[in-house]
């Protein structure tokens, strides 16, 4: 018989982190600091409206680009909170989570050849929907001495004239690192000199812990070049409801739209009315799950410090990524090691780009009791190493 | 007094009280000394007025019975509900005196080991006071959800043990 499979897709590796969650499954009694979505449950008030459609009967389509008053809602969202302008009717596009919009914008921007740069550690899923599009990885490293930002200097280096789009993930799964203001700054100009787009998954916009998200689209000169991608899944604790939007240029969503149109239709009706609750009501429930986020964070960081983990301090998402180095294990063996002898669950940095090397994911998306726990046993870890 | 840092504190042990100051202090990014400090004025000012142990009796062979009465009254010339709440509330067996609106005046709730315990404090003490109009007794039959807290569920973590 022939090869039923892609080349492409038969090279494509399956993702680290599935690898490692074999072996967690395997375990019965497994405390996971792994996760990658809220404990939260979705705000009573927000899963109460999604009910209430259902009931209503409102379980047809809804327009391809979602539901007009979701994308009003949207617009009103980002303006709010990270002054951007964007028009419901033609610069908004609802999508089946973030995820399906990153896939979506390389798959309508990229020729066959045209480079992407992608920042790591990062999301695992920008370097396979460059490739099934066409496109070519063009991996930054980034380093803990930056604190996981990516500098002026680094983005020049990996400019070639087929720079087509420059991924920036902040803030970042998997480090916890963020973007601010003269950060973004100082990257503009390139991008607007190279003629590079950008396409800027803010998944975790709503989750930092100094000064506000800042957007790289709300920058002179920007907007007309960035693809903004966000959703509900972290900042309203939505992650099974698939729920996200893509924004930018019309003349950019109107293709992205296409492609939509043909392979998912329209993101799931429920879920569209859950969001417009959201988005209307919701911004109480973020600021509440923020600030306990916050102090798991500065939890953790305390007790990486009295353990005397090096760990660089982190303000975005819900994560964050210790070194390693000291032991002169991999990432993987540690994590492996870990597990076996103390039944924590963490993610290899691996996982997420091979610059992970030397360092671990752990996800504060768990209750403060539950983070004791795993951390006394990780101190414990640590100091029969260091015998 | 620092009242961003209040609120933080007042909302961290309002659901659990057994917290310890210096865990409080991590969380918050500030000096132990701070959170002892703002707790104890806070304690001096009535702001936290005692803590509390949220108790399931039903899970213990402790067997006690939960009523609701609603007690209407003539307030008194000069002194308004503010006396007949105090002689009720002066019993130790009552639990929560308040002045409602509405229908009735003042609801009180109170714990007894059994039904006719209840029943005979409502007939003697309450109903027989002067300016009590009437009562009107409701027992509780199962608690659902008290100050926050549902009762007998307990939380399970459903997500995915690693996901990315």
């Amino acid at each position: 018989m022939r090869e039923p499979i892609a080349k492409k897709v038969l090279d494509m590796k399956p993702s680290g982190i599935r690898k490692f969650f074999d072996i967690v499954a395997e375990m019965k009694d497994a405390v996971s600091l792994g996760v990658g979505e809220p404990d939260f449950d979705t705000p009573w008030h927000i899963r109460d409206e999604g009910i209430y459609s259902l009931e209503k009967g409102r379980t047809f389509y809804t327009s391809n680009a979602g539901l007009k008053e979701l994308r009003i809602e949207i617009c009103r969202w980002l303006s709010r909170h990270y002054e951007l302008k964007y028009e419901p009717d033609t610069e908004v596009l609802v999508t089946v989570g973030g995820s399906e919009g990153i896939d979506l914008a390389m798959r309508a921007m990229l020729e066959p050849g045209d480079e992407v740069i992608i920042p790591e550690p990062c999301y695992v899923s920008y370097v396979p929907c460059t490739v099934m599009a066409g496109g070519k990885p063009v991996i930054v490293n980034l380093k803990e001495e930056n604190e996981f930002r990516l500098t002026p200097e680094e983005l020049k280096a990996a400019i070639t004239p087929k720079t087509k789009i420059l991924v920036l993930p902040f803030p970042n799964n998997p480090t916890g690192a963020i973007m601010e203001k003269e950060d973004l700054e100082a990257i503009r100009k390139i991008i607007i000199e190279n003629d590079i787009y950008v396409l800027s998954d803010e998944i975790y916009s709503a989750l930092t812990y100094k000064e506000k998200h800042v957007s790289i689209a709300s920058l002179p000169g920007m907007k007309e070049r960035t693809i903004l991608i966000n959703g509900f899944s972290k900042a309203f604790a939505m992650t099974g409801w698939r729920l996200g939007y893509a924004c930018g240029p019309a003349n950019i969503i109107k293709h992205i739209t296409k492609l939509h149109q043909y392979c998912i239709m329209c993101a799931p009706t429920t879920s569209q009315y859950a969001a417009v609750e959201a988005l209307k009501h919701g911004d109480d429930d973020v600021v509440e799950m923020r600030d306990a986020y916050d102090q798991r964070r500065r939890f953790l960081m305390h007790r990486f410090k009295e353990m005397g983990l090096k760990c660089f301090e982190p303000y975005g998402a819900f994560y964050v990524f210790p070194s390693i180095r000291e032991f002169g294990l991999s990432s993987e063996d540690f994590a492996t090691e870990l597990l076996k002898s103390k039944k924590i669950a963490v993610v290899p940095g691996t996982a997420f780009g091979d610059c992970g090397e030397g360092f671990l994911r752990i996800s504060y998306a768990y209750s403060i009791d539950n983070l004791k726990v795993a951390l006394d046993r990780i101190e414990e870890f640590v100091a029969e190493l260091r015998k | 007094m620092n009242n961003e840092l209040r609120s933080r504190i007042l909302k961290a042990i309002e659901h659990n009280a057994k917290v310890d100051i210096s865990e409080l202090a991590v969380r918050f990014g500030v000096d132990e000394a701070a959170v002892a400090n703002e707790m104890e004025i806070m304690e001096k000012e009535g702001i936290i007025c005692g803590y509390l142990t949220l108790i399931d009796w039903d899970k213990t062979d402790n067997e006690t019975v939960t009523a609701l009465i609603e007690v209407k009254c003539t307030p008194q010339r000069g002194q308004g509900f503010d006396v007949i709440a105090e002689r009720i509330y002066k019993y130790p067996e009552v639990n929560s005196v308040y002045l409602i609106s509405g229908g009735f005046d003042i609801l009180v709730i109170m714990n007894g080991k059994t039904l006719k315990e209840i029943a005979s404090f409502v007939t003697d003490k309450l109903s027989t006071q002067e300016s009590i109009l009437s009562c009107a007794t409701h027992f509780i039959l199962r608690r659902y959800k008290d100050n926050g807290t549902i009762f007998g569920k307990k939380y399970e973590d459903e997500r995915i043990q690693v996901t990315p």
